[in-house]
């Protein structure tokens, strides 16, 4: 820990005076994409760069509902995104059957069972008061529970070709496609939280749901809706993940729900709710996912990748994840 | 009695209505399952129960000052790997005592290292402890690469034993108890409560709100190893990824139990009864004869109402008075 706290009261100390956690982020991540350099020389080329945009796509689209969730405040946090994205993943499966044609019916069917699970969320927490934690993590069990009796445990299905193509491959410029689909995610997500009533009023139940209540917010309509869209955004995760994966299986969301959580804190919005920016977990998931590639191309051990991965992430929340100190 | 006087009772016992749905449910699962309470099968259940019930004891103390501990369910892993590397067959009385005061040493330094970052650095404790909880799992990994190790047999037989025709794990759940009854009576307790319930007026009164929170974790760390040690003579052997499940599970207990996640109120009592719950509810439906798939689903679904269960109460209540 002493090298946080030297890190801490030194420069990057200053520095987070000066730049935005977003700005903080995306330095480091261009800085941990050039360190890749050192470790490897194949690291640097376009190829690589696009190949861990595309890998941070997949978490920023799933970090999207959780940078809204954690915003509107009151320990906001969702733990169902990953029974949800292989929801999503498994229906887009199952419905499609591989048939390229009834690739809407899977993307429909997908964010609209995230929709409703969202939606469920949000009137247990809104209505019911059940913590956000709890309700969230009971949530996946249900979800998990339904996915157990409706496939029997059979994965039937297929992934359509198309999604390959439109999803994971290059389709302009040698880009792959969930590099514009996160690039519209993001376009929507800035709108949706700036130029919105929704969005003002998000920020404004996140900093204090007494005086935003006072002031003519529904709060309870708020945050439910917010966990609708969050719900909505894993579900979409989870169909542009099988373009990816192009096989489901019962786990094959579960580890994006604690990158997700890390990505939106990584990119400075605040667990305590009523600050942040979408932008700012792009950058998270962009950080993070280098993180992850960078160790991968060191060929270190699992063991010691899991306990460099844990003391970095530990570094990063204590670089600009701090509470106020109880003397102001 | 009066109604005044009884709401105030369970206000203060938060643990009193978990209780309740606990009574219920092990009368359930007795009319399905008429050998429960003989003493075989009650000694292999709450055998099984321990390691989970100690874990949420320790989580509960960390709740209660305001936190949360993500990190348990792999420092369980950790802990595992550790005593099952030091203990063999081979290993002598004061080896095995040695190892175990070691993973008693470990458990509290991992907490404290979590208790350090979260008091002092003021970080998150969600994020810190998920962060923390890739270092011990990476650990436990270093430690144990493949599953293995053998706990001596005498070690399992004493863990198993029924000294006085008692399980040995309801004695371990006595000093439990005891434990948290002396506590309570101290003024550390108070400082846990008035730090969970509002740490800047805590602070403003003169407590050492940092203190009692890098405690809660070091406590958090101490119940974890002896979580892991409940865990290693149960199983006899151990693998690197042998805990990492039931952080969640030892959450979902606390909450079951009363205590409300904000912090500040409950006890360790709610704890080893949502631990229960959550074990007779398995027991349920597999005696129910739910089929196979349906399983995960009916016992989530039941979690979800347990938890869900107080609100409904209060939404009927306001709904009442809204017509009254």
């Amino acid at each position: 820990m002493g090298v946080t706290r030297l890190i801490d009261s030194t420069r990057i100390g200053n520095l987070r005076n000066h730049l935005s956690p977003p700005v903080v982020a995306l330095l480091l991540a261009v800085l941990l994409f050039l360190s890749g350099g050192l470790i490897n020389p194949n690291f640097l080329n376009f190829q690589q760069a696009t190949n861990i945009v595309r890998l941070a796509a997949f978490l920023g689209i799933i970090a999207a509902g959780q940078t809204l969730v954690i915003i509107s405040g009151g320990e906001g946090i969702d733990l169902s995104v990953g029974a949800v994205v292989t929801l999503g993943a498994i229906l887009t499966f199952r419905l499609s059957g591989g048939d390229n044609n009834l690739i809407w019916l899977g993307l429909v069917m997908a964010c609209g069972a995230g929709m409703l699970i969202g939606f469920i969320n949000g009137l247990g927490i809104a209505l019911l008061k059940i913590p956000p934690l709890v309700m969230t993590l009971g949530m996946t069990g249900v979800v998990q529970g339904t996915i157990l009796v409706v496939t029997q445990g059979e994965m039937i299905g297929a992934a359509p070709s198309l999604m390959r193509e439109l999803i994971a491959e290059p389709v302009v410029l040698g880009i792959p496609g969930v590099i514009f689909i996160w690039a519209a995610v993001g376009i929507v997500m800035w709108l949706l939280l700036q130029r919105t009533t929704y969005g003002k009023q998000l920020f404004a139940i996140g900093v204090n749901r007494t005086t935003a209540r006072l002031s003519g917010v529904r709060v309870q309509a708020i945050v439910t809706v917010t966990y609708t869209l969050s719900g909505f955004l894993a579900g979409l995760g989870g169909f542009i993940l099988l373009g990816f994966s192009q096989t489901v299986f019962l786990q094959l969301g579960d580890k994006y729900l604690f990158p997700s959580i890390a990505a939106v804190v990584v990119g400075g919005t605040v667990l305590a709710g009523g600050k942040g920016s979408y932008w700012g977990t792009m950058s998270g998931a962009l950080v993070l996912t280098l993180i992850d590639s960078l160790l991968r191309a060191m060929q270190l051990q699992e063991a010691y990748q899991l306990i460099i991965l844990g003391i970095i992430l530990l570094m990063l929340i204590s670089v600009y994840g701090r509470q106020r100190t109880l003397r102001q | 009695m009066n109604m005044r006087k009884l709401q105030r009772i369970v206000t203060r016992n938060t643990f009193l209505v978990s209780l309740a749905l606990m009574i219920i449910v092990v009368t359930i699962n007795y009319t399905l399952q008429s050998n429960l309470f003989e003493l075989r099968v009650l000694s292999n259940t709450m055998r099984t129960l321990l390691p989970l019930i100690i874990l949420a004891v320790g989580q509960s103390i960390v709740i209660i000052g305001g936190g949360i501990d993500l990190s348990v369910g792999t420092m369980v892993s950790m802990l595992v790997a550790l005593l099952v590397t030091l203990i063999t067959p081979e290993s002598t009385g004061a080896e095995t005592a040695l190892a175990i005061l070691l993973a008693c040493g470990v458990g509290m330094l991992a907490g404290a290292l979590n208790g350090f970052a979260v008091a002092y650095l003021r970080l998150q404790p969600i994020v810190t402890t998920y962060a923390s909880s890739f270092i011990f799992s990476g650990i436990a990994l270093l430690l144990l690469p493949r599953p293995g190790g053998s706990i001596p047999r005498d070690l399992m037989r004493f863990y198993r034993s029924t000294p006085g025709g008692i399980p040995l794990s309801f004695y371990v759940i006595g000093v439990l108890i005891l434990f948290w009854v002396v506590l309570r009576s101290t003024r550390y307790a108070q400082y846990l409560y008035a730090t969970g319930s509002n740490s800047e007026a805590a602070y403003a009164t003169g407590v050492s709100v940092q203190l009692v929170r890098f405690t809660t974790y070091v406590w958090s760390g101490l119940f974890t190893a002896l979580a892991a040690i409940a865990l290693a003579l149960s199983t006899g052997s151990g693998q690197a990824n042998i805990g990492d499940d039931m952080t969640l599970d030892s959450i979902v207990a606390v909450v079951l139990g009363g205590t409300a996640l904000r912090g500040g109120q409950g006890g360790i009592v709610g704890a080893i009864i949502g631990v229960i719950i959550l074990r007779v509810i398995r027991n349920i439906i597999f005696f129910a004869d739910v089929p196979t798939w349906s399983q995960t689903l009916v016992n989530a679904l039941i979690i979800l109402a347990a938890l869900a269960a107080p609100g409904l109460i209060g939404l009927a209540r306001r709904a009442v008075r809204k017509w009254a």
